[in-house]
């Protein structure tokens, strides 16, 4: 089964992430049972029918963006951002946006090219899944690769996971 | 200067080991080239043509003398015993060994330094003005800003991978000398009508291949908002800079693409969600970090040293390098110093460990134990009495870095180019070299005065070419190395970008092109005007017809 680092920790996971070929386009509704990411397209094309769906969630790639999904958010359990390449830089602010400005309380997932030495930007963009590519890492690299959430143990600046800056936070001697 | 706490020493030391276990990874095959060149890139660390050549950070420009001894022992121990200055105030070693650069991280971190962000698509290394605190037209002091500015950068979760790098520039004086209108963000300091501090903020100014010249979005954010202004302007950037094209990826792509007046609206519809939010700064932190850069013990001093005065009187030599590169300070009986670089026996903006220790020798003795790197690649001391200027003179000439030529025309600003960079299309150093050779005499120099010559070896421009007076960058054609020239740029209030002035040359004209430029502005300036002014009024043609010659111009214009 896929293996997922959540809150922390590896996890099984099995959700699928649904991703339209050039056949099947986002009318087209055929979901596997169990939980599925399906795409932004989907999802707005059948939001209706997929509101409230156990184990729903929809993914966007780097390229979406989340103020489409503004009014929707009460209805999506789950949101995965896709990072197309690891540098592709544009998710970790879709991420804060989402926990920021429309206080997104669901799961936020990393997919896609997701390694070891962004796990600590992503956790504090407000990731709280991260889901390497399946095969990307050994069981035991993943277990490993946990202690680059740890990277760094007191950053400077204000984000999702800590949300004052060391200013606020303590007292610094002049 | 600043000096870090124990939570800025830590990130700095958890940094060593977090670039130690990814080095690890990647000579054991457990992170692939393409994996590890962004990890590598924002430690400052490149792959070129002969080693790996390591960037390391000098937050807006400031040494002290223990940190300049460690760039010593770094160049004897993991070089080849000399550093380089470079354009952004940094320094950079040309021949590390790749396994060994944690061991060099780690030697950084025990004095304060590191190599953090010193590359990449992130934020850079802030820049600002090498003479703050002691100029006389400052309004207010960079310095506690870039600091504050530094670590809200430093490792910012949400823009360490932008389409492209980002610098920022901040200015606090009547005249610019930190290039603030070429910078994906410049910063002004001023104060409103009510006294209160703010800053000026300009956007979208850049080099590269596409140079151009910052345009204001704001024309005061009071200081308490200025991350969050930041950090809605860099938020903008992250989600709608281009991705597609290497080459349209800076922020100046995007602001005119949607104008600036558009990008401005997008800017402040965004910062009206952080405005006021937990980045918003306090009068404690602002204190705090302005408590490291206060005014140091000056001596009260007489405004003219008599004893400086009849030195100056009584040595030619002395007095010629006290013309160019002694500067007025803003404390009677005080002087600023720069410590050229710009020896025409070797390439601009380097300087060898034994030189390193003496300088940093000079800063104990002479200017409160600090040093100052400058965009132009030269060295500082701030702080020198008028009355050490002499010994100070004496010992800097000894081991030649008493060029007296600051300001001149071989004062050249110059990458590293073909010789050691990877990304050059042609060769920078030898030029530069071959220039200097040619106006080797310094009455001839001081008699052209004023005037900035900028090599670059590609176009991305590290040599400033777009704002040199004079220009020169590489071309590559089929292979071979071409250079091409522009005239009328410049840099600080009035910055403008030069334009080119026809046909590139071979390595072995450019000396004469130069000669050629020189006898044109010698012939047109009109009383004491220096040679931008000269250009500016005088339009390229009388440069042109004086390089190519008539035949050329007839020639050109025809096929036009």
């Amino acid at each position: 089964m896929p293996k997922l680092i959540k809150n922390g920790r590896v996890i099984d996971d099995a959700a699928e992430i649904l991703v339209l070929d050039e056949v099947q386009g986002p009318e087209a509704l055929s979901l596997p049972d169990g939980p599925v990411f399906v795409p932004l397209a989907v999802w707005q094309a059948h939001k209706g029918a997929l509101s409230g769906r156990a184990g729903l969630g929809v993914w966007l790639d780097s390229s979406e963006s989340v103020d489409d999904l503004e009014g929707d958010l009460d209805s999506i359990g789950a949101i995965a951002l896709n990072f197309p390449k690891f540098t592709d830089g544009r998710a970790y602010s879709s991420a804060a946006l989402l926990r920021s400005r429309y206080a997104y309380t669901g799961e936020i997932r990393a997919i896609g090219d997701v390694l070891r030495d962004q796990f600590f930007f992503m956790q504090r963009c407000g990731f709280d899944a991260i889901q390497p590519k399946a095969g990307k890492y050994s069981d035991a690299q993943l277990e490993e690769a946990l202690a680059s959430l740890k990277d760094f143990s007191t950053p400077y600046q204000a984000a999702i996971d800590q949300p004052e800056p060391l200013f606020r936070r303590t007292q610094r001697a002049a | 200067m600043y000096r870090y706490d124990p939570y800025d020493q830590k990130i700095v030391d958890e940094r060593v080991a977090q670039f130690r276990d990814q080095t690890r990874r990647y000579l054991a095959g457990e992170l692939t080239d393409d994996e590890f060149r962004p990890l590598r890139l924002q430690n400052g660390l490149y792959i070129q043509r002969h080693a790996p050549m390591l960037r390391i950070a000098v937050p807006y420009g400031l040494l002290s003398s223990t940190q300049v001894r460690k760039l010593a022992h770094i160049a004897r121990s993991y070089d080849k015993g000399y550093a380089h200055i470079t354009t952004r105030q940094n320094v950079q070693f040309n021949w590390p060994e790749l396994k060994m650069v944690p061991e060099i991280l780690g030697e950084l971190a025990q004095v304060q330094m590191h190599a953090i962000q010193t590359s990449g698509a992130c934020i850079r290394n802030i820049t600002s003005d090498p003479f703050a605190g002691v100029a006389g037209d400052e309004y207010i002091d960079p310095r506690p800003w870039c600091e504050v500015l530094r670590q809200w950068s430093t490792f910012h979760p949400e823009f360490a991978f932008l389409p492209r790098k980002f610098k920022i520039a901040v200015n606090g004086a009547e005249q610019d000398r930190a290039v603030i209108q070429c910078h994906d963000i410049g910063l002004e300091l001023k104060r409103n009508a009510a006294g209160e501090i703010g800053f000026r903020v300009l956007v979208g100014g850049g080099m590269g291949r596409t140079p151009i010249i910052g345009e204001e979005i704001n024309a005061f954010v009071p200081w308490q908002h200025i991350i969050t202004y930041n950090e809605a302007i860099l938020r903008v950037y992250n989600r709608y800079g281009r991705r597609d094209n290497l080459y349209k990826a800076r922020i100046k792509i995007l602001v005119k693409a949607l104008g600036v007046a558009e990008f401005k609206r997008q800017v402040e519809e965004e910062w009206a969600f952080g405005k006021d939010g937990a980045n918003t700064l306090t009068e404690a932190e602002v204190a705090r970090v302005a408590a490291h850069f206060t005014t140091p013990v000056y001596e009260t001093l007489a405004g003219e040293d008599a004893g400086y005065a009849s030195q100056r009187a009584a040595n030619t030599a002395f007095a010629a390098w006290a013309r160019r590169n002694v500067l007025a300070h803003k404390v009677p009986g005080y002087a600023i110093v720069v410590l050229s670089l710009k020896n025409p026996a070797t390439a601009p903006g380097d300087i060898t460990a034994e030189q390193l220790d003496l300088v940093a020798e000079w800063a104990d003795a002479y200017s409160f134990g600090e040093v100052r790197a400058t965009h132009e690649q030269n060295l500082v001391l701030a702080d020198v009495k008028q009355a050490d200027l002499f010994a100070l003179w004496e010992k800097a000439r000894a081991t030649g870095l008493a060029t007296p030529t600051f300001g001149l025309l071989t004062d050249i600003i110059c990458c590293p180019g073909g010789d050691f960079c990877a990304l050059a299309n042609a060769k920078s150093i030898p030029i530069a070299n071959a220039i200097q050779a040619r106006f080797d005499d310094l009455d001839y120099l001081y008699d052209i005065g004023d005037i900035e010559l900028n090599i670059s070896g590609c176009m991305n421009s590290c040599g400033h070419h777009h704002v040199g007076h004079i220009g020169i960058l590489g071309v590559d054609k089929n292979g071979e190395e071409w250079y091409q020239v522009s005239l009328g740029g410049s840099q600080g209030n009035d910055t403008s970008i030069g334009k080119v002035i026809g046909r590139s040359f071979a390595a072995a004209e450019m000396p004469d092109v130069i000669s050629k430029i020189i006898d044109v502005y010698r012939a047109q300036r009109q009383d004491g005007e220096r040679f931008i002014d000269t250009v500016r009024r005088t339009g390229l043609d009388p440069f042109k017809l004086g390089v190519y010659g008539e035949a050329a111009i007839i020639e050109r214009k025809q096929h036009a």
